[in-house]
């Protein structure tokens, strides 16, 4: 099985650095691009390849570059900008790359920079990933002594050069609007689309945002080709894919595979099955933003055609299980916490209404919830649903509420019935106050 | 110069004084990220952890140097500032503990090790141990999560948590 992600990756060694790098077949594909293709050219390879995102949308990569302007009349500089924010609870794969193989990230961009004709590229990276930003500079600066990076590159008409930005924490840096603010040295609030970042982005100029993995997947399109990349697959869309699973499984862990593979071999294979004395609930298939999905749908293959048939996104593809020694209630409330806390602010159904849904779901921990409440959970799931927010992180919250309370109704209302969380001796039981004062430097009032 | 009034070369001189407070060593820093972007606004987040980085938090000075340094008015700094989590405006310890409170570490242990944490600090989140030691903090997933429970201290990540290896850690950290 091919593993052209993370086939230089050595779990906890050093990477590969310049020298070996390049003995494994790296930087090829700048010197196949750069040589022998025109910039449209190596858009059509992407495109055909059918690559989605991988960042959570799934949008298909080719597509988002077609909109970039191009030729000698279009606005510079251009921008590429790598979206190495990772910071949404349960997702654990671009670590994975950026520590594991960084002169991959380096290669990738130079060749996405040359389809798109960039002139610089940002890594915004987040700033708890310290290994990876160390390891990032000391590629870059190799990669430029080699002249991968600056002016004329490999003696084409060809320029770009990559800057890594560490950024200081908050979820909604990772909105891709939100991170052109952040990059700007503004307050990380989303901006209003249209004008997409394609042609109005950093500082006005066209900019494309792409997260690490997707962009990973690049040079394996243009050394190898289009069909051997389609082959990866086993559905419709091309390519290998990051999966991880993690909770209380007997492996925790992120497996390349094919994409496609199964939840159900994800799960029982690659992750051993449930830990002895634990069973199996359900699983958020890709991050803390998606619904919730349970044993009927195990057999369904992890790609973006196939999860929505269970009526949840794939996501990052990372997944986090939930047994039965886990408080279902619990587990919204600690979700909604984190969306409350990361909302940004700017608009009131999201920071008031994320707020509210996550006192809601405490008090009924604490024993104290009522009925009708329930109902006020749910009339959230609705108001704060897609088109009605100004980006996507309040629907992203409330697609874990709205499938927990739909396959796990019973224990909520037990909750109510009982006045009490029916897991309160369990180690995530509601003994403790799970609230205190964020950090000092926040002032949105999230709660 | 001549032809500016006392009242202005009174703020440049005020302005000056203001950047010189960063050490020599801060302002080259800060330098070396700005040649990054177009605009010097789009430094201001770097340069504010390069003061971190040095003296352990912002104060309303170091904000209102850097401000100075970069063009930008304390009032539009700190607006940025305050957005961050990772940005520290107050005094923190010598070390901070950044305890990863998202799902997975939840679901794994999360509460033993606050608890313990707690117990053995004899704090809650978001304070400084008396002898500025430590402060204990929550932090969003740490993308390490198939090794949960996992925090991090300082720069450094610990997965894989037990309360004993809470404890083992701590000691590391004088
Ligand atoms: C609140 C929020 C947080 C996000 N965080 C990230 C992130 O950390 N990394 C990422 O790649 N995409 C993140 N996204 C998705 C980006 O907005 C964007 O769709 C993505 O970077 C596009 O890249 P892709 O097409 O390669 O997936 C986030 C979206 C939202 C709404
Ligand atoms: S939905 Fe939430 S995070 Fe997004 S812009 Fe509105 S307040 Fe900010
Ligand atoms: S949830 Fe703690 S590291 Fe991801």
């Amino acid at each position: 099985m091919e593993r052209p992600l993370t086939h230089n990756i050595k779990p906890r060694a050093e990477p590969l650095w310049l020298a070996e790098y390049e003995k494994a077949g790296g930087y090829e594909s700048v010197r196949k691009a750069l040589r022998t293709m025109t910039p449209e050219e190596v858009q059509k390879l992407v495109t055909e390849s059918t690559l989605r995102g991988r960042g959570g949308a799934g949008f298909p990569t080719g597509k988002k570059w077609s909109f970039v302007p191009m030729g000698a009349d279009a606005p510079r500089p251009k921008y590429l900008v790598v979206n190495a924010d990772e910071m949404e609870p349960g997702t654990f794969k671009d670590r994975l790359l950026l520590e594991g193989d960084p002169h991959q990230m380096i290669e990738s961009m130079i060749v996405s920079a040359y389809a798109i004709q960039a002139d610089v590229g940002y890594i915004f990276l987040r700033m708890e990933y310290g290994i990876a930003a160390a390891r990032l500079r000391k590629a870059i600066k190799e990669a430029r002594a080699k002249g991968y990076l600056g002016r004329n590159l490999l003696g084409s008409d060809f320029s770009f050069e990559i800057y890594l930005h560490t950024s200081a924490g908050r979820y909604i840096c990772g909105e891709e609007t939100a991170l052109l603010n952040a990059l700007e040295g503004k307050r990380a609030i989303p901006r209003a689309k249209p004008p997409f970042p394609q042609v109005v982005g950093l500082w006005g100029k066209p900019t494309i945002v792409q997260n690490v993995e997707t962009l990973c997947n690049i040079p394996h399109i243009i050394t190898h080709g289009v069909e051997w990349y389609r082959r990866l697959s086993r559905g419709k869309d091309g390519g290998t894919k990051i999966y991880g699973v993690s909770g209380n499984v007997k492996r925790p862990g992120a497996w390349e595979l094919p994409m496609g593979t199964s939840i159900r071999e994800l799960l029982e294979e690659h992750a051993g099955g449930m830990k002895d004395g634990f069973a199996f609930r359900g699983l958020l298939p890709g991050g803390a933003s998606t619904a919730m999905l349970v044993e009927e749908h195990l057999d369904l293959p992890m790609d973006f055609e196939s999860i929505p048939q269970g009526g949840s996104r794939m996501g990052t593809g990372t997944m986090i299980v939930l047994d039965d020694h886990t408080c279902p209630v619990g587990f919204a409330q600690n979700l909604e916490h984190f969306f409350a806390q990361e909302s940004c602010g700017w608009c009131t159904p999201c920071w008031e209404g994320l707020s509210w849904t996550e006192r809601i779901l405490q008090s009924l921990e604490d024993g104290q919830g009522r009925m009708d409440e329930i109902d006020v959970l749910t009339m959230h799931t609705k108001l704060l649903a897609p088109g009605r927010t100004f980006c996507a992180l309040a629907p992203g919250a409330m697609d874990p509420l709205q499938s927990l309370l739909k396959y796990c109704r019973a224990d909520f209302e037990r909750h109510i019935h009982e006045k009490r969380c029916p897991w309160r001796d369990e180690p995530n039981g509601a003994d403790g106050a799970r609230t205190w004062p964020v950090s000092s430097s926040m002032i949105v009032p999230t709660r | 110069m001549s032809s500016l009034r006392s009242h202005d070369r009174e703020l440049i001189t005020q302005h000056s004084a203001l950047i010189t407070m960063l050490s020599d060593v801060e302002r080259a820093e800060i330098e070396e990220e700005l040649l990054h972007y177009p605009d010097k606004q789009a430094g201001c987040v770097e340069a504010l952890k390069v003061v971190q980085r040095h003296r352990g938090w912002v104060s309303d000075e170091s904000l209102k140097s850097v401000a100075a340094l970069l063009g930008m008015t304390s009032e539009e700094l700190d607006s940025v500032a305050t957005f961050y989590n990772l940005i520290f405006r107050k005094p923190v310890g010598r070390h901070v503990i950044f305890l990863c409170d998202s799902i997975s570490c939840w679901v794994c242990g999360y509460d033993i090790m606050r608890k313990g944490l707690q117990n053995r600090l004899g704090i809650s989140m978001g304070e400084t141990t008396p002898d500025g030691r430590f402060t204990l903090l929550p932090i969003v997933c740490l993308g390490a999560c198939d090794r949960a429970p996992t925090m991090m201290v300082d720069d450094d990540l610990h997965e894989d948590l037990t309360t004993e290896k809470v404890d083992r850690v701590l000691e590391q950290y004088p």
